[in-house]
């Protein structure tokens, strides 16, 4: 009876974990991301990439995008938690794999070493509309749009070429098609 | 063009437009521009606490009591962190609080300045929401919406910070809006649809329970009144969470009992072997689920609650109705009333085997104890004042640990607003300065504090408040020199190993009473309880009752941590039954 040793119950068999993607529209005031990062935090949420920004000066709306793991029952916690912030509009959820939502992070790269190699990494680039913001002889800065397992895998790929440097965003998110998130 | 007012006035014009009577609070540097308006506003009362904390759970009696917002009033830095507990304490109750502090001037925020803290930043997770005033022109507008934002959808705590240049700087006031729109946050989302398949699901049930929670105290007193009927009307046995008491009569034959870890026998094998299950306006809390994966396990479990997010939080339901428990109660007995108008018969029936087991369940006796007649049983001493006060309308409030639960167990509520305990956080020290805030909201009734001679002494020094505004507050302290609830996890779980849990040097209550300036009392044997708890109740003053107690009595029922609900542990009573079948089997 005295197993476990404790006031609180022992936690119960494990669900699997989905990835989505939670955009959240809110008022761009102060405060606005902690109170959002704060609930994740606070309650054991995991975010993996994080992006805002303003979408609507004259509303004065931001749109937050957050990359999470959880159960179904955790991702319907966020939503639900989500929606009783006061600053908060509407939240729309994405499961990462879904096919009729666009996702899409930016990266950039900076390449440093021979033009041979440069011109590698420029190529292995190129299917992920690369495109050259800054060029010396010898360095280039590639700037790439992709999905977050592409992005890991160029970081990794780029590394023979001279990668050394990388910085790169959270995903945004977009439906396809003409129907917009209500 | 309008008139201008200062920040200060602002403030108490908003009060005022609110409706606030009373202030608990504590002056301090960064609000004092505010505290020097107080003396223009006649219809609002200040009430000076001994320590902000206090201020913040005498607001909380107030508004459980009254079922109005309370408000707190305190200065930046500790002024505000001190208030934190109180904070925390009514979101995790419900309890709608509008608390304003303090801050440094704008210009000084960030800079580390004296008396400065994040303010914001840290109440941040124990408030629905709170604001940073910056500009005075936002001022009114930020409280009325703070009224709104507490007293809405699922009631809880906000606060607001005003910069102390704020309090100075000057603008015209701008009056509350019409209650228009709720900001989406609080609506009925629940449909006729809803609530007849839950009518369906009721008529099929052979084996039903509702267990009711503090969202029905929450709803207003119409809300109980609505669930009485619901009750009548189904026939359906009712349980009650720890916060619910109060909205059902507790010593109706329908009622079961409170529910969860010190629930009663019959309520938590109710619970377990239900085929429906009906929660209103409670949360699926783990002190009342025990082990998750086998809660209830037969039952289709239906959810009514104002808060979407405590839907599937914890159990998955298979029916859910978010809303105002009232509107959502209401709409139910409508439709039952008008579809089944034999119910009450057709139910009686079929649920009469439901209840043949329940009568069973409650043969256990489970709130028992053994009764000494050489020393004071706390339960005896809660049941004893019980019959005392039970016609007197009373209005109890509690600390925390084993007194509690035995105040929770043996004290039978009629009326809901009466009973003020803290059930989410477990805040130790939060009943004697409720008690205050009750006693300001209900000034002619008898209104008594439960106490545990360990959590008292957390906030004992607001006893100054209660003489100084002559609130006649009793405070009944079951002294068992331990601390309680510690004691027996100890005895129960880490052999016997009372590491810390003894109260070394406690003072004497009597001489402490009379410190304060009330009436101390004491009582040690059984045989002068009764006429001690009398003369308690007669002062016309407040008093400290020193009950001393048995200090080894634990608190049973009890269903030990990781078990679910059929697996509860009864008093030592049944421990020696199981013996002496033990021992007779041995000898058949």
């Amino acid at each position: 009876m005295t197993n476990p040793k404790s006031a609180y119950s022992v936690s119960s068999k494990k669900q699997k974990s989905d990835t989505h993607i939670i955009v959240v529209w809110v008022d761009n005031e102060t405060g606005v991301l902690a109170r959002v990062v704060g609930l994740f935090s606070g309650r054991g949420y995991n975010i993996e990439s994080l992006a805002v920004a303003e979408i609507d000066a004259k509303r004065n709306i931001s749109r937050i995008t957050i990359v999470t793991t959880g159960t179904p029952q955790v991702i319907d916690q966020i939503k639900l938690q989500l929606k009783k912030l006061v600053p908060v509009h509407k939240v729309a959820d994405f499961k990462r794999n879904d096919k009729s939502v666009l996702f899409k992070e930016m990266a950039l790269f900076k390449v440093v070493g021979n033009s041979n190699n440069i011109k590698k990494a420029i190529n292995a680039c190129k299917k992920y509309n690369a495109v050259i913001l800054d060029k010396t002889k010898k360095s280039n800065v590639i700037q790439i749009t992709a999905l977050r397992r592409e992005i890991d895998i160029m970081a990794k790929n780029l590394k023979k070429f001279g990668l050394v440097s990388v910085s790169r965003t959270g995903a945004v998110a977009m439906t396809r098609g003409d129907k917009v998130f209500n | 063009m309008s008139k201008i007012y200062s920040g200060a006035e602002i403030v108490f014009k908003c009060l005022e437009d609110q409706g606030v009577e009373f202030i608990f609070g504590y002056p301090g540097g960064a609000v004092l521009p505010i505290y020097d308006e107080l003396k223009n506003h006649n219809s609002i009362k200040h009430i000076l606490v001994r320590h902000e904390q206090g201020a913040g759970h005498a607001a909380e009696g107030y508004a459980r009591s009254s079922g109005k917002p309370g408000v707190v009033l305190v200065t930046s830095g500790p002024g505000a962190t001190n208030v934190v507990t109180a904070l925390t304490d009514a979101y995790m109750d419900s309890v709608p609080l509008v608390c304003i502090s303090g801050q440094v001037p704008t210009h000084l925020i960030g800079t580390d300045a004296f008396q400065e803290c994040d303010t914001t930043g840290i109440t941040r997770p124990c408030t629905k929401h709170n604001w940073l005033v910056k500009d005075i022109k936002d001022l009114s507008k930020t409280l009325h919406e703070a009224f709104k934002v507490a007293t809405t959808g699922r009631p809880g705590p906000v606060l607001v910070d005003i910069p102390k240049d704020i309090q100075f700087a000057k603008t015209s006031y701008s009056k509350p809006k019409d209650k228009k729109k709720l900001n989406g946050k609080s609506l009925n989302y629940f449909s006729q649809k809803n609530i007849e398949e839950l009518i369906d699901l009721m008529n099929k049930s052979k084996k039903p329970i509702i267990y009711s929670g503090g969202g029905v105290i929450n709803s207003g007193p119409e809300a109980s009144e609505v669930l009485r009927e619901l009750v009548e009307l189904t026939g359906f046995p009712i349980t009650s969470t720890l916060q619910g008491l109060g909205a059902y009569p507790g010593d109706d034959n329908q009622f079961l009992g409170m529910l969860g870890m010190h629930g009663t026998y019959e309520a938590n094998n109710a619970m377990h072997d239900c085929d429906l299950l009906i929660n209103i306006g409670a949360r699926f809390d783990d002190r009342i689920t025990g082990k998750i994966d086998e809660f209830s396990p037969k039952s289709k479990k239906v959810h009514i609650d104002i808060d979407p997010s405590s839907i599937n939080k914890i159990i998955k339901v298979d029916l859910a109705l978010v809303g105002d428990v009232k509107d959502v109660l209401k709409g139910i007995n409508k439709t039952l009333k008008k579809k089944n108008i034999n119910l009450k018969k057709s139910n009686k029936q079929k649920i009469a085997k439901w209840w043949e087991q329940i009568q069973k369940w409650r043969t256990k006796n489970s709130l028992d104890f053994k009764n000494s007649d050489v020393t004071i049983k706390p339960q005896h001493a809660v049941q004893r004042l019980y019959e005392i006060t039970k016609d007197k309308d009373t209005f109890i409030t509690t600390e925390v640990g084993q007194h509690q639960m035995w105040a929770a167990q043996h004290y039978k509520f009629n009326k809901p607003n009466r009973w003020m305990t803290s059930g989410g956080l477990g805040t130790m020290g939060y009943g004697l300065p409720a008690a205050v805030g009750v006693q300001i909201a209900h000034p002619k009734k008898l209104v008594i504090d439960i106490a545990g001679e360990a959590s008292v002494l957390m906030t004992m020094q607001e006893m100054s408040t209660a003489v100084q505004y002559n609130l006649p507050i009793k405070i009944f302290i079951l002294n068992n020199q331990y601390m309680g609830m510690v004691r027996q996890w100890q005895e129960l779980l880490h052999e016997k190993n009372y590491s810390e849990s003894y109260s070394e040097a406690l003072p004497d209550f009597i001489k402490m009473a009379e410190a304060y300036g009330c009436k101390g009392i004491k009582a040690d044997k059984p045989d002068e309880l009764d006429e001690k708890i009398k003369e308690m109740v007669e002062f016309d003053g407040p008093v400290i009752f020193d009950c001393r107690v048995d200090p080894n009595e634990n608190c049973f029922p009890m269903i030990p941590s990781g078990k679910p609900h059929n697996q509860m542990i009864l008093g030592p009573s049944e421990k020696k039954e199981n013996k002496i079948t033990g021992k007779g089997k041995a000898l058949v």
